[in-house]
């Protein structure tokens, strides 16, 4: 008996996992026995090399690597990792600010994945309006095509405004226009394009004008970061999925009057940090996501 | 005698009226904000319901922000210049102003609070 990548991910989230069904309006549901073209891929986010607070993740400097074991230990090799931002901690210092992202790129050199893409967040790219990180590891904004799927990369960081502008939206619905309307979209972000947390910046001033732009479309998913744990929101029919975090997470957004990191616990190390795998089912249309910790 | 009465209590009534409109049309109270990475000062604000306040903020550094998404009140703070922001806060409560323009390693913590009683 064979068993399709959906089934295992159902099966291990009954062992302790936990898997999130992320439907797309205009999805036809699969019929009994019929085969697609699934795949997966992986998305970390929020690693914030070069951050330093013992009481906040006193294994500041092995966590990164710990989650890439992991991933390393897949059974199955995810088709791209996506890293969605804040890959290195801010920092004042330009020279320093290259020597994070170039150790960054070092350590990623360790996964064992063979498509590996970036986008930054604003501790990478704000200040300075992404300068380094462009040095790095190339454009902030980018589309490209996976399957039958068209993933659209927006950078709502380099703006230390926390502005998608209008130079990326004209570039955007020059994009989304060479596009059938049910194209499968899947947009990748760092923060989130509605108004999350707007009292504690978690927001993009100019992301409902990117969802106007989106919302033609039958089948688009957003995932991002930038709030260092899960979330899961729609706008209409567009589902948003936020990330956690590899070093520290935040409390829940406006559950308490600042948003401090969530301190280290000594008697559960790693809680709340992982990553996660995006299974791509039914041609597209509909994403299975499961959670995977961080463990010692 | 009686019409006397209804004159004086007509010219009674436009002086409170007069005196309602002088209230609404007073002059804003200023308060001043002062950023620099990454706090404001003062970092509370105590405003009253109703009355009109102009926000006079200033930056001693770098380009900074100030939103108050609970009114919908905010502007950039450009170094040399003062931010003139003026409304009349609508209900009570403690509500959060942060900045919102990223200034680097402890921009997270920049805010301050407006009680409104």
């Amino acid at each position: 008996m064979t068993m399709d990548r959906r089934t295992f991910l159902q099966l291990a989230a009954l062992g302790g996992g936990a898997v999130f069904a992320s439907g797309l309006a205009g999805g036809a549901p699969m019929a009994p026995g019929s085969s697609y073209d699934d795949f997966f891929f992986v998305q970390l986010s929020d690693s914030h090399w070069g951050f330093n607070g013992p009481k906040v993740n006193p294994d500041a400097a092995g966590t990164l690597p710990k989650a890439f074991a992991a991933v390393n230990a897949l059974s199955e090799k995810p088709d791209f990792v996506m890293f969605t931002g804040d890959l290195t901690h801010t920092t004042d210092n330009p020279v320093e600010r290259r020597k994070r992202l170039a150790e960054f790129k070092e350590i990623v050199s360790k996964l064992d994945v063979k498509t590996v893409r970036f986008m930054p967040g604003e501790h990478d790219a704000s200040l300075d309006n992404g300068k380094a990180f462009i040095e790095f590891f190339g454009p902030t904004h980018y589309t490209f095509n996976h399957k039958d799927v068209h993933f659209i990369v927006l950078d709502n960081v380099s703006d230390p405004a926390a502005r998608i502008g209008d130079e990326q939206l004209a570039w955007l619905a020059g994009d989304l226009a060479k596009q059938p309307k049910d194209a499968k979209i899947v947009v990748f972000t760092h923060r989130p394009l509605f108004d999350l947390a707007p009292a504690w910046d978690w927001a993009t001033r100019d992301g409902e004008k990117a969802i106007e732009m989106l919302m033609p479309f039958q089948n688009v998913t957003v995932f991002y970061g930038h709030i260092h744990q899960e979330n899961h929101k729609m706008t209409g029919h567009i589902a948003h999925h936020s990330a956690k975090s590899l070093m520290f997470p935040l409390p829940a957004p406006g559950s308490q009057p600042k948003r401090e990191p969530v301190l280290w616990d000594e008697s559960q190390p790693y809680r709340g940090l992982g990553f996660r795998e995006v299974e791509a089912e039914d041609k597209g249309t509909k994403f299975d996501i499961k959670e995977l910790p961080v463990r010692a | 005698m009686q019409k006397g009465r209804r004159l004086v209590l007509s010219m009674g009534l436009a002086a409170i009226a007069a005196g309602s409109l002088a209230f609404a049309q007073a002059k804003p109270r200023v308060v001043k904000i002062r950023a620099k990475r990454f706090t404001y000062t003062p970092n509370t604000v105590n405003l009253k319901k109703g009355q009109p306040v102009t926000l006079e903020l200033t930056t001693e550094d770098i380009v900074m922000g100030f939103n108050a998404p609970d009114f919908k009140l905010r502007g950039d703070i450009i170094p040399g210049k003062t931010t003139a922001l003026t409304f009349t806060p609508d209900k009570t409560g403690t509500f959060t102003f942060l900045c919102d323009i990223f200034c680097g390693d402890g921009h997270e913590s920049m805010s301050g609070t407006m009680v409104v009683t």
